[in-house]
């Protein structure tokens, strides 16, 4: 939805040193409650038909009610369970947030792959990232979705595509220094296959960046399908997704305010949850980050 | 203790016990172990010592300067004219602070903002400390740049410090610092990060204007040979304590403790002509962050015995105005 | 300085031609046919047909491209499938609301983000920092949608304090205008303000363990002095350059904020747009919109000459 995600710098000696939970607990709690809470939520989304009722049952004769011992968080407008909905519209927001992340990563790492490796390829397509980065990105999704209709899967492409240039600098000037390290030159001397050396030297080194900026697109992702589905282009309508849910509850907000506050505060602690664990990462590869951050 | 007796009106400043921590998040580093020092009037104390020795805190710490997060000064008094500055409020601090003492820093190239004039830079000085208007302070700034020989001060009041050269901003550092006619100008190495010509003309300009406004100088350096050009009195610092203090011409004569014998070694001797390689001191300084057991310097040092080990020495009288923390301070004088 | 601006005026052209390109494709490359697409499931054959002649889909994509191109650059921007009328005319009927509702936003949040990330980096480490850091990672958090009917249910609903919706212009008196403005520019801020101070932060962090600092206060100088004389205008870079880089998600957030609270500004022209199926509608947006970013990020650029002698182009 909005483009606020911080650029994160290449760091280039990110060291990974877990030894026990206790241990990465007290330094990078942040981590741990973040993860926790993501691994939480998607347990609980996963688990879903296990626990809560019919998301789609719809009862004329219970419209609007209140939290009852049988609907936890109340009915909508079409009496349907808002605890249900809530709890499998987290399926739709984690999914849409990690298959973007992916994807996101994904694309990223070949186009900046291949631009830190060909000038000419650079050139062009490091203009074409300029480009993109000056479309908002949901005005790209929404112009996207208005030639294709809507649907979840051009609904996570039209999510990836606004991500991709912030992955891919960052990918790209990773590939620029570590090009220059004598290790590589030394390997690519050594008659080791171009391909061979990137996977096995320079894409390593980028791992720690790549995971942290992966968080930041996975939250920036769960807000934009979010936004969208709110303004009635993202997930189809009859997908119960915490932005659909509040677009056609926002209507009775005076009468039923936890039809749009349930999906809401969800939607606010599972945002929260990746943001936590992306700044945690960002301190525990980079401490120096910390230390300003302090 | 020495000189402490002689706490009579030509004392500037009066450190006695000063003892200053930075803390971190798994230890603590005692910086400066409870020095006592005196700065008179007009005079020109030099202090010496390797970097890390704890010059600079002590400085610091006289201004209250150190970062607040992990410094603190944990015990001792600084008399100003009688008042332990220890003891001021921020604001009555930031009265003192670039009126009564001023600073100058070893950096020239970064201590000046690089988004002011250093015109600007010299006449806030002035306004901080007096009522005076903006004219009338610019007016003062271009009157201490012309004092510090800057030339075509007119123009230069006007300019960014990145079109000025490391040695002509750090005359405009000490034209700040003097802009207010302080009466206590501390200044922590201002040549050291200059080429060895500017330093020269550098020190020089300290000197005269020494002279000129009676200003007391506490000058911290690692460079023995300046403190001989410049000083009256040093004092000699070695892991956060002074190990010797003496005037000038006694020290250089007749060095009571082991450490300062090695830092003259290791000065380059003009007379030798280039000489093979300087001596160092073998040996490095110890951490401060475990408590030191006997003397800091005996690891190190070519005179020590199991006295040394065991028992910290204190700064005693080893002649009329002379002073070392040094168990054998009377066979290393000899030797 | 000239051969700068030149140079970096030419770049700005680059990109804006990338987006033009991209734009133009997207409609052209769509799967399936564009003027079928635009004119919607119950049209018939006739319908399609007069779109395809319309908007000259039957030329050949390079005329169609320098056409399409000349036309934008001599300000028509297409017409209105829906509405039948210039798009660049609805565009600008829609202008006003929206941008009160930016500048209201961008002066509320640059001012608020500045003065929290100061505090913070001030106090770094302390009971504020903590606070201003946790709500700044709160704000990046809770979606605009939701901030603003949580305010909505609050404010208006509950204490009838301030209107639900709408929007009244400002030559029907200040005072209504405001009243109508303040919900959706403090739900929009919101975001901003975490943003504008987390860099704030860091950047003043940064700057204030320089030595120029020491010098400042070994001259006397007064916190506040040192904060916003000798810090600020120093960390002012990094400030200047993301306030200009979030403009882009500022308008995303405008499409949303003006839909929660049925502001009709260009962002419920989009909407609007997107169920009638109005293309052209939503490309000279588009269009307009990322011209805007380049040029604000051009004026960014050209205006850290003012903030840091040093620069010089």
């Amino acid at each position: 939805m909005t483009l606020l995600s911080a650029p994160v710098e290449y760091v280039p000696t990110g060291r990974l040193r877990i030894s026990g939970l206790p241990r990465l607990a007290r330094r990078h709690p942040l981590v741990v409650i973040g993860g926790g809470l993501l691994a939480l939520l998607i347990v609980l989304a996963l688990a879903a038909p296990l626990y809560a009722g019919d998301p789609l049952n719809m009862d004329p004769f219970k419209r609007l009610q209140p939290p009852s011992a049988e609907m936890w968080f109340g009915s909508d407008n079409l009496g349907r369970d808002v605890f249900a909905r809530t709890i499998f519209g987290a399926r739709i927001s984690l999914m849409v947030g990690l298959l973007s992340a992916a994807g996101a990563a994904l694309g990223g790492v070949l186009i900046g792959v291949i631009a830190g490796y060909n000038r000419g390829f650079d050139n062009i397509v490091m203009r074409v990232m300029d480009g993109l980065m000056s479309i908002p990105t949901i005005l790209l999704a929404i112009a996207l979705i208005s030639l294709t209709g809507p649907g979840i899967a051009i609904l996570i492409v039209a999510i990836t595509i606004p991500q991709m240039p912030s992955v891919s600098r960052l990918v790209r000037s990773a590939v620029l220094s570590v090009r220059e390290r004598p290790y590589v030159e030394a390997a690519l001397c050594g008659g080791a296959r171009l391909p061979k050396v990137l996977w096995r030297h320079i894409l390593p080194s980028t791992i720690p960046s790549l995971m942290v900026q992966s968080a930041i697109v996975c939250a920036d992702a769960i807000l934009t399908e979010a936004g969208l589905s709110f303004l009635g282009v993202g997930v189809p309508p009859e997908i119960p997704s915490w932005g659909n849910m509040i677009s056609s509850s926002r209507l009775y907000l005076a009468i039923a305010p936890l039809t749009v506050f349930a999906p809401g505060i969800c939607l606010a602690v599972t945002v929260l949850a990746v943001n936590l664990l992306g700044d945690g990462l960002r301190d525990l590869f980079d401490p120096r980050a910390k230390r300003r951050r302090r | 203790m020495l000189m402490q007796k002689s706490a009579g009106n030509d004392v500037l400043l009066d450190v006695r016990d000063l003892e200053t921590h930075f803390v971190g998040d798994e230890s603590t580093t005692r910086a400066l172990g409870g020095i006592s020092f005196q700065v008179k009037k007009g005079e020109t104390l030099g202090v010496v010592g390797e970097s890390g020795c704890g010059k600079s805190v002590t400085a610091l710490s006289i201004l209250r300067l150190l970062p607040k997060m992990n410094a603190r000064t944990v015990g001792g008094e600084v008399r100003f004219h009688g008042r332990d500055l220890l003891e001021l409020s921020d604001r009555e601090m930031r009265q003192i602070r670039g009126d009564q003492i001023a600073m100058i820093f070893q950096e020239p190239m970064t201590s000046l903002n690089p988004v002011y004039t250093v015109g600007r830079q010299i006449a806030e000085a002035v306004q901080i400390h007096t009522k005076a208007s903006r004219s009338v302070a610019m007016a003062k700034a271009q009157e201490m740049l012309r004092l510090v020989r800057i030339a075509d001060p007119e123009r230069r009041v006007n300019n960014y410090p990145h079109e000025m050269s490391g040695g002509m901003r750090q005359r405009a550092m000490i034209a700040m610092a003097l802009a207010c006619s302080p009466e206590l100008l501390i200044a922590d190495e201002p040549t050291t990060a200059l080429d060895v010509t500017i330093q020269a003309q550098i020190l020089r300009l300290i000197a005269d204007l020494k002279e000129r406004t009676g200003t007391a100088v506490m000058f911290i350096t690692h460079d023995l040979g300046v403190v001989a050009e410049t000083c009256q009195r040093v004092i000699v610092m070695y892991a956060g304590s002074i190990v010797e203090q003496a005037n000038v011409i006694d020290l250089f004569a007749r060095p009571a403790h082991p450490y300062t014998q090695g830092l003259m070694r290791s000065v380059p001797d003009q007379r030798r002509g280039r000489q093979r390689r300087l001596p160092e001191i073998p040996g490095i300084v110890p951490s401060l962050r475990e408590p030191i057991v006997g003397c800091s310097f005996a690891p190190r040092c070519p005179f020590a015995i199991d006295i040394c080990r065991e028992k910290t020495p204190i700064l005693r009288d080893v002649g009329s105005s002379h002073a070392a923390a040094c168990w054998r301070a009377e066979e290393v004088m000899g030797a | 300085m000239a051969a700068y601006i030149l140079r970096r005026f030419v770049s700005t052209i680059a990109v804006m031609a990338m987006v033009g390109i991209f734009v133009f494709l997207l409609l052209r490359l769509a799967p399936g046919d564009p003027a079928a697409m635009i004119a919607g499931k119950s049209a018939t054959a006739e319908m399609i047909a007069g779109i395809r002649e319309k908007m000259g889909l039957n030329d050949p994509m390079p005329v169609q491209f320098i056409r399409w191109v000349r036309d934008m650059l001599g300000g028509d921007f297409g017409t209105s499938i829906f509405a039948g009328r210039p798009v660049l005319q609805l565009i600008s009927q829609r202008l006003e609301p929206t941008i009160s509702l930016s500048i209201l936003t961008m002066i509320v949040s640059v001012t608020i983000g500045v003065s929290f990330g100061i505090l913070a980096a001030w106090r770094a480490g302390g009971l504020v920092d903590r606070i201003l850091t946790a709500f700044a990672t709160l704000g990046f958090s809770v979606p605009v949608f939701v901030v603003g009917f949580f305010l909505i249910y609050l404010f208006a609903i509950t204490a009838h304090w301030l209107p639900v919706q709408g929007y009244k212009p400002i030559d029907h008196g200040f005072g209504p205008w405001l009243v109508h403005l303040i919900l959706p520019t403090v739900t929009l801020s919101i975001p901003y303000i975490a943003f504008i101070a987390r860099i704030t932060r860091a950047s003043m962090l940064e700057v204030l363990s320089e030595d120029y600092m020491r010098t400042a206060a070994a001259k006397g100088a007064s916190s506040y002095s040192m904060l916003f004389h000798h810090a600020l205008k120093n960390a002012g870079v990094p400030i200047l350059t993301v306030i200009g880089l979030s403009f882009a998600g500022l308008i995303g957030g405008v499409v949303i904020t003006e839909t929660v609270f049925n502001i009709p500004g260009v962002g419920r022209l989009v909407v609007d747009a997107i169920n009638n199926r109005d293309y052209p509608i939503i490309q000279g947006v588009l269009i307009l919109v990322s011209g805007l970013y380049v040029l604000i990020n051009l004026a960014v650029d050209l205006s850290y000459t003012l903030v840091d002698p040093r620069i010089r182009y």
